[in-house]
């Protein structure tokens, strides 16, 4: 049986598009967004191409279908900002201002990738641009995450925290730890389940005892907000409250975004546990489908949007020609990189 | 100038003169405020520094331990202690996973100084759960460094010189060790990490040990020397990075090597040290390189066997006979 939800939200269903002519401000804001998203679907399509080819070994986690999450989430947030992410972790890094460059060269594992090739698809640090890391073990950065917010609130710097994840971590013992001191201590930090439906090949619905997984700031005291990533200006807008609250009250809050990978857990994954019709309904609603849309509507001219995206392949193609031009990390890389000092063997 | 001071105010004094050198420093752990820690270790360090820095947390290892990472990480340096080294098991992951290895996942980009440190392996009859030597599994992991005191001035020394340094450095104590007292000097006193100290010369045979059985070695050598036989006994202090050249160097003057630790004896530091010296100085030694340590079952309560599980003197002291009786045959 479902449990039911204790206090009603009011926005829980799909907001209206935004169709009224809109000022240029706006419409160049848009514009920026759908960039931002359909550079990450177009250097994950490339990364599935790089990963049949044999240039990206390991495990490769797309990001395809969930744009909206990043670019909106991260829209909210100032460059001083922190973000902390899983191992899905492609999208957060290029949204948070990762270069193309740095990213696939580390999916290639060259010197000249964000980790230096030694981190891979699921490890991408950005120290620069604050992107603090993917991490493979789930759950295992939540309260790693909570340690950049308390770190934040202990200097008094007013920086947020962002700290992504997927329904697949609301089970584990990591989120319940990070959230629960997050709460203890009002750290400024916004946890965010990226409820893709699916824990690699097991729905929601056999994997957890309620569907919304917001209801679990409940059980903690904290703000909940629980929306669909369709429109990537509401998710910017959403994303804005919980995060002005984290800046400005210190307090967390758990959002669930709905939204919905339209590739497989990993590249290894055929997706055999959902059907086609599924994943053809969730394409209607792709929210950068919806974003040109917006663009054209609003009166952005189509030879606008057909040289940014011009501009889109222009610098995913240079990114895929750098990392196939760029070295290997050599092994004298491996001692220097484990210690800071002098190795301790 | 040396004052005699116990264990335990050693570590409070490393802490505390860190913590007023270094604003990033700070202190979190279960009981360490308002109880003044389960141990006393932290007495009165709540009054001191107040609560921002002396941070009690609920029962949440995982939790707090997650919470420190990510803090080094962006420039604090936490010290995370741990009620015991037992109750880490719940935080390994976020020792081993993220700790160890946010530096070489990075490309280098981002350090973890931390420090975790509290009481390891058996105290009295607390039972298989609360007697874990936990060293062994964390001596085996690159990046991090792993420490272990016997006296109070190295407590001091190395403790201080851990949280200056830019890496995980995990502080192996003991319950049983919080209330010896030992000369510590006075003033600015550092011990780097990495050094065995000879705390008994002698000529015949080498122990080694660390933490409490370095006491348990050296009641051991009185025995030994009854007998005739001078045993010197090598102090590690620190595991990793482990100080082979003083044990080698010892092997090479005694010829003969007993290394003496808690934790079981399948893997673990002391057959790593055997490891290490079968290769660096075969030539030296006049017989096998043998271990005393905890025997390999979980720890029992029942005070008789639990004795009889831990490394003694008169183990050790039969033992080292054997590999003498072995020589002579």
């Amino acid at each position: 049986m479902q449990a039911e939800n204790p206090v009603p939200l009011p926005s829980d269903s799909r907001t209206p598009a935004t169709m009224q002519p809109r000022p240029k401000e706006d419409v160049d804001h848009l514009a920026q967004l759908y960039r931002e998203m359909l550079l990450i679907r177009r250097v994950e399509e490339e990364s599935a191409r790089g990963y049949a080819e044999g240039k990206i070994g390991g495990f490769l986690h797309l990001y395809i279908g969930q744009e909206a999450v990043a670019v909106g989430a991260i829209a909210a947030m100032k460059p001083e900002d922190y973000v902390v992410t899983t191992y899905r972790d492609h999208g957060i890094a290029l949204a948070k201002g990762m270069p193309p460059r740095a990213l696939m060269a580390e999916l290639f594992g060259k010197a000249t990738g964000c980790s230096k090739g030694l981190g891979g698809s699921m490890h991408m640090f950005d120290k620069e641009h604050n992107m603090l890391g993917g991490y493979g073990i789930v759950g295992g950065h939540i309260p790693l995450a909570a340690g950049v917010a308390f770190a934040s609130k202990y200097r008094g710097d007013g920086r947020v925290t962002t700290c992504f994840f997927g329904d697949g971590a609301v089970s584990i013992g990591g989120f319940h730890e990070g959230v629960s001191l997050a709460a203890l201590w009002k750290l400024p930090i916004v946890f965010v389940c990226e409820n893709n439906e699916y824990s690699m090949g097991t729905p929601l619905s056999r994997s957890l005892s309620l569907e919304d997984t917001s209801q679990k700031a409940l059980a903690y005291g904290i703000e909940r907000d629980r929306f669909f990533a369709d429109d990537v200006l509401e998710v910017e807008r959403r994303f804005a409250e919980a995060i002005k609250r984290a800046r400005e009250e210190s307090k967390p809050t758990l959002i669930e975004v709905r939204t919905y990978r339209y590739r497989g857990h990993s590249m290894s994954d055929p997706a055999k546990y959902r059907t086609p019709a599924e994943l053809e309904e969730h394409k209607k609603r792709d929210s950068l489908g919806r974003a040109r849309a917006g663009l054209l509507e609003q009166g952005m001219a189509e030879a606008r949007v057909d040289a940014l995206e011009k501009s889109v392949e222009a610098e995913v193609a240079d990114a895929i020609k750098f990392a196939n031009e760029s070295p290997e990390p050599t092994i004298d890389l491996l001692e220097s990189t484990t210690y800071n000092g002098p190795f301790a063997y | 100038m040396a004052r005699s001071v116990r264990f335990r105010e050693a570590l409070r004094e490393a802490m505390t003169e860190e913590m007023e050198r270094d604003e990033r420093v700070f202190l979190m752990g279960e009981e360490v405020g308002y109880y003044n820690g389960a141990y006393k270790v932290s007495e009165g360090m709540l009054d001191k520094f107040g609560p921002k820095r002396v941070v009690d947390t609920p029962i949440a290892e995982a939790g707090f331990t997650g919470i420190g990472v990510g803090a080094a990480m962006v420039g604090l340096r936490p010290i995370i202690e741990f009620m015991t080294w037992n109750f880490s098991a719940v935080a390994f992951d976020q020792i081993l996973n993220n700790a160890a290895k946010l530096r070489q996942m990075s490309g280098g980009q981002f350090d973890c100084p931390i420090v975790l440190r509290g009481p390891n392996a058996s105290a009295r009859q607390v039972g298989s759960q609360h007697s874990h030597a936990m060293e062994h599994m964390y001596a085996t992991i690159p990046g991090l460094k792993v420490i272990a005191p016997a006296f109070p001035a190295d407590a001091k020394g190395l403790l201080k010189t851990a949280i200056r340094d830019d890496n995980p450095v995990l502080v192996m104590e003991s319950e049983t060790l919080y209330g010896v007292k030992g000369d510590v000097p006075d003033g600015e006193h550092l011990v780097d990490l990495g050094k065995a100290q000879i705390v008994r010369p002698g000529k015949d045979i080498t122990l080694v040990a660390y933490s409490r059985m370095t006491h348990v070695a050296l009641e051991a050598a009185q025995a030994l020397e009854k007998d005739g036989i001078s045993a010197e006994v090598v102090d590690l202090r620190s595991l990793r990075p482990l100080d082979e050249n003083t044990i080698v160097a010892s092997v090479e003057k005694t010829h003969r090597l007993v290394i003496v630790h808690e934790g079981w004896p399948y893997g673990g530091v002391g057959a790593e040290i055997t490891d290490r010296v079968q290769r660096l100085a075969f030539d030296a030694l006049d017989g096998p390189i043998l271990r005393v340590t905890t025997l390999d079952v979980p720890m029992p309560y029942n005070a008789k066997l639990e004795q009889a599980c831990m490394p003694q003197a008169d183990r050790i002291v039969s033992t080292v006979k054997r590999l003498f009786a072995r020589g002579r045959a």
